[in-house]
């Protein structure tokens, strides 16, 4: 037992010699994300009261990214998810369905939802389900458009939510997890940290113990949600919340669980109130 | 040409069997975390192990830990300490553990276990991000345990 602790600590010395030694060991520091030359977001802020214990500062993903990519979302006109912003003002505008609706006949400008994303996901109108934008979205096209329902992380579907997502850049996230929305948040913490699957890995053990570090390839992030959709230069795409997770619960070697389904809902709930304090970043650009 | 096909055939049907002397993932006796027995008592190969610890679709220890002896294989990762000098500090047995399962070492180590079949959440069928359709095999097999533990202990400080 003694001889045991002795090595472990001799391996722990060696550990921090290494990780003093890398590049890669922190989030970048003195990096300001200034969009368009005009707009300043936050990509540091202090941890919630909620992450006591667990974190002390949050981190936007994009300062774990390599500054060509910074830099590539610090200008509408280098950030390849633009496009599709463009393409999800356009279906905005653009009638569908039986009863001759586009949204916005009903929402007008997509300004008006400028503090819909920082707010996602919440307690559904009925207060007896909690939903994510997919939702709220496809609930306008089948109950009040006549349209039908789009798939979860179909092009349609995450150009809107991206187009949604720029109209409230700049918006501090901070979801509601109280009242009904209590014991799904408590779910979502619960799976965050299970370790699922053949590698027996939780979300917490990559990126809350372990940002900052490199897993072969890739720079480890706190894995926050305020940068999406965001646009992936590995699939030159947007990319939804929920297909992010199940890439993640895949690379476990686990049976991941289904975009939209109530598992991914509750851990949206729950990651996004980590990330509580920092800024929508509309459409973030990764790797 | 011909007998040399049946002669093919029959060691391919001989490696398809499991020794009878492996040690099956619920019968690794541990102690202290450390394993003393061989898991197949055929002595591991180093060069395969070295394969077994660099390759993504193996071990992909590399994916956590820096191995200096392996220029080759790009990217190593630093969520475990640096393997460098590893047989220097463990003993065979202990590596043995380590590398069969970390857990029974280290404490809720993120260290995955490499030759454990049950007490998972969710298995999966690989990286599928599915069901499996039938039993799940270890990450790693008896044999590539013992090759990755030979490998380990030619990393001396
Ligand atoms: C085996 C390690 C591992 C596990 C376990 C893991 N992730 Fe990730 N995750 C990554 C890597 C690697 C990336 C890409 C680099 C980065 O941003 O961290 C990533 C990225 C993310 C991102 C995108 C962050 C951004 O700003 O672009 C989110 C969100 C995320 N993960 C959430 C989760 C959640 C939720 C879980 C648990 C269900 C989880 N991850 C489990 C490795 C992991
Ligand atoms: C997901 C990350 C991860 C992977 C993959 C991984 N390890 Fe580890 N390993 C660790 C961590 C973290 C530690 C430190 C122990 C602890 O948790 O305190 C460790 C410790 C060790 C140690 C003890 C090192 C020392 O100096 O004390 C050995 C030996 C080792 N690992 C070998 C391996 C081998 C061989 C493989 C592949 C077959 C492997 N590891 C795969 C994370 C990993």
């Amino acid at each position: 037992m003694h001889l045991r602790s002795r090595r472990i600590l001799i391996a722990a010395s060696v550990f921090a010699l290494m990780s003093s030694a890398t590049a890669y060991a922190d989030p970048v520091e003195g990096f300001e994300l200034v969009v368009n030359g005009e707009m300043t977001l936050v990509t540091e802020a202090p941890a919630s009261a909620n992450l006591e214990g667990a974190l002390d500062t949050v981190y936007s993903g994009l300062l774990f990214r390599e500054s060509e990519t910074r830099e590539m979302e610090m200008d509408d006109f280098s950030n390849p998810g633009m496009v599709f912003v463009d393409q999800g003002l356009d279906l905005w505008n653009k009638v569908d369905g039986t009863d001759g609706k586009s949204c916005a006949s009903c929402h007008d400008d997509v300004e008006s939802l400028k503090e819909t994303r920082a707010a996602m996901p919440k307690m559904n109108p009925t207060g007896d389900d909690l939903w994510s934008m997919e939702n709220y979205i496809n609930n306008c096209r089948t109950t009040k458009m006549g349209a039908e329902a789009w798939k979860w992380s179909s092009d349609q579907m995450t150009s809107v939510t991206a187009a949604i997502s720029v109209a409230g850049r700049g918006e501090v996230v901070n979801p509601k997890v109280d009242g009904a929305a209590a014991e799904w948040w408590e779910k979502g913490k619960e799976l965050y940290y299970t370790r699922f699957g053949q590698l027996e890995l939780s979300c917490a053990n990559c990126h809350e113990q372990n940002y900052g570090n490199m897993i072969r390839a890739d720079h480890l992030s706190q894995g926050q949600t305020n940068g999406f959709p965001a646009y992936r230069l590995k699939n030159a795409k947007l990319n939804s919340i929920h297909n992010r997770f199940k890439g993640c619960v895949r690379d476990t070697r686990a049976e991941t669980f289904g975009e939209g389904s109530a598992e991914f809902r509750a851990l949206e709930l729950y990651v996004a109130s980590r990330g509580a304090g920092l800024s929508v970043e509309g459409v973030g650009v990764r790797n | 040409m011909k007998s040399q096909l049946k002669l093919a055939i029959a060691l391919a049907a001989f490696a398809a069997q499991p020794s009878f002397a492996e040690v099956t993932p619920n019968m690794v006796a541990f102690a202290d975390g450390a394993v003393a027995q061989s898991h197949t008592g055929v002595a591991g190969n180093a060069a395969d192990g070295a394969k077994v610890a660099s390759t993504r679709s193996m071990g992909n220890c590399v994916a956590c830990h820096a191995i200096a002896a392996l220029p080759d294989a790009k990217f190593q990762g630093n969520v475990g300490p640096a393997l460098d000098g590893v047989g220097s500090r463990w003993s065979e047995a202990e590596l043995r553990g380590i590398v069969s399962n970390a857990k029974m070492m280290f404490d809720g180590t993120v260290m995955p276990s490499f030759y454990k079949t049950e007490g998972y959440t969710r298995l999966g069928d690989a990286y599928t991000g599915k069901a499996p359709k039938g039993d799940v095999p270890p990450i790693l097999s008896a044999q590539q345990i013992e090759d990755v533990v030979a490998y380990l202990l030619t990393l001396k400080e």
